[in-house]
């Protein structure tokens, strides 16, 4: 199933290094968060398994969100930037070969879903979504537009920073994570109570992507660094080994 | 001072959003064509061994509502036990499927094959189950549970004994409704509130 040398358990998740699942400010978790403890115990195969993704999955463009909605040809609207970073685990060892999503606004601050009305238009050629594997050294990257930000319905004026939603799956299904990532410098990061659920400041300014002047083309695109760690495995010489795991 | 450890600490979560469906399950959500199919459409070909059963339930919040914009993810091993991977895997079972609420009823439909039993590290055996992940707008941090069924012997399964409350392990047990057909609900809080796992 891996092709990693160790087998032990997953490292326990920190919930503190996690957002709150209950937060007034954030009003929709107010009804969707759990109230009793979560039951703690050690992964078993059914979490330190998880599905793979082949290559044969991903198409061209896939990760190229200015092209693989172009419906007349024409790139999508906005300010082009390359985001691109490296999925790692809690060991620092490279996640090669892992399923990445993205997710994300137009230019104006509009997602194209039936549920999203705000006034800002929707481009033509853009769709906003795209996914990718990492290569060998778990490194990936996506072009896109930057996305704009955008005002929700909680408190009276919440505006959302410019973000960009992305789902990673690891090999192991316990290591599954959404999260996002947001941009160097956006003022409205510190005002938005969904960025606010995380507690630890540390760990929400990993959320917040450095402009990478070193990946910047001149004349093409910015560059965004977002390097992500999911939870790792224990390493042990002493670990009992699952037959066909 | 002491010397550091050569560990990273995980990256925080965010919650999926009300547009998780874009990113996701695109053609699901309207976006048709760009990619050729939504991925985890289903979790078994056609000529899987086992006996096909169909789930049906909702995500229901603490006031009692159904979610319309709950994503769920399931993972599960084939009818033996084994999971995808595994050299002698049911190559008709994959074990990973995404799955949504429905926007109009908040009902959401799981079609796959009965899972067989796995072991646990300790040498045991874990009762029949089906791994589930929960994402929506509101949850900050997905939510991991399990679909046991209550016409398996569910009575050595190591994560069901360790819920001291008797009556929550029945929040984990998925009813039969019919040949083939049983009924899961989540209850993100207040009464019945699901078991959610941190494993
Ligand atoms: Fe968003």
């Amino acid at each position: 199933m891996t092709d990693r040398p160790d087998l032990g358990p997953l490292i326990p998740r920190q919930r503190p290094m996690h957002p709150v699942p209950y937060d007034p400010e954030y009003k929709t978790s107010v009804p969707r968060s759990p109230k009793w403890p979560l039951l703690s115990m050690e992964s078993t195969p059914s979490e330190e398994t998880g599905p793979r993704f082949g290559h044969a999955l991903i198409g061209p463009l896939d990760n190229n969100l200015i092209l693989n909605f172009a419906k007349d040809g024409s790139p999508a609207i906005g300010e082009r930037i390359l985001m691109h970073g490296r999925v790692l685990d809690e060991n620092a060892r490279p996640v090669p070969h892992t399923l990445l999503e993205i997710w994300q606004a137009n230019a104006g601050g509009r997602y194209r879903h039936v549920k999203d009305n705000y006034l800002a238009p929707l481009d033509p050629n853009f769709g906003g979504c795209g996914r990718t594997l990492t290569d060998e050294n778990g490194c990936y990257q996506f072009l896109t537009i930057r996305p704009g930000a955008y005002p929700w319905p909680n408190r009276a004026n919440d505006w959302r920073p410019m973000h960009i939603h992305i789902s990673v799956f690891g090999h192991s299904f316990g290591q599954r994570l959404i999260t996002q990532m947001y941009f160097e410098g956006d003022p409205l990061i510190e005002r938005c109570p969904i960025a606010a659920t995380i507690k630890a400041r540390s760990q929400l300014d990993r959320l917040v992507a450095p402009l990478d002047m070193a990946r910047a083309r001149p004349l093409d695109h910015l560059a965004y660094k977002f390097d992500i760690v999911l939870r790792g495995r224990r390493q042990s010489m002493f670990e009992n080994k699952l037959e066909g795991m | 001072m002491v010397q550091p450890l050569d560990i990273l600490t995980e990256t925080p979560s965010q919650t999926a959003g009300p547009y998780v469906h874009i990113g996701c399950i695109p053609s699901f959500a309207g976006l048709p064509g760009v990619y050729p199919q939504d991925l985890g459409l289903s979790p078994i070909a056609k000529e899987a061994n086992g006996q096909i059963i169909t789930i049906t339930g909702a995500v229901i919040d603490g006031t009692g509502w159904a979610l319309r914009d709950a994503m769920i993810e399931s993972w599960q091993p084939d009818a033996a036990g084994r999971f995808a991977g595994h050299p002698e895997a049911d190559p008709a079972v994959s074990g990973f499927c995404r799955f949504a609420a429905d926007k109009d009823s908040g009902l959401f439909t799981l079609r796959t094959v009965k899972p067989g039993a796995v072991a646990h590290r300790d040498g045991g055996m874990q009762a029949p189950h089906i791994s589930l992940w929960i994402v929506a707008r509101g949850i900050n941090i997905g939510l991991s549970t399990r679909i046991y069924f209550e016409d398996e012997d569910n009575s050595n399964d190591p994560l069901l004994a360790r819920i001291e409350q008797r009556p929550r392990v029945e929040t984990l047990i998925a009813k039969r409704t019919g040949e083939g057909q049983y009924r899961f609900d989540i209850r993100l809080q207040g009464e019945g509130e699901t078991v959610f796992l941190d494993l």
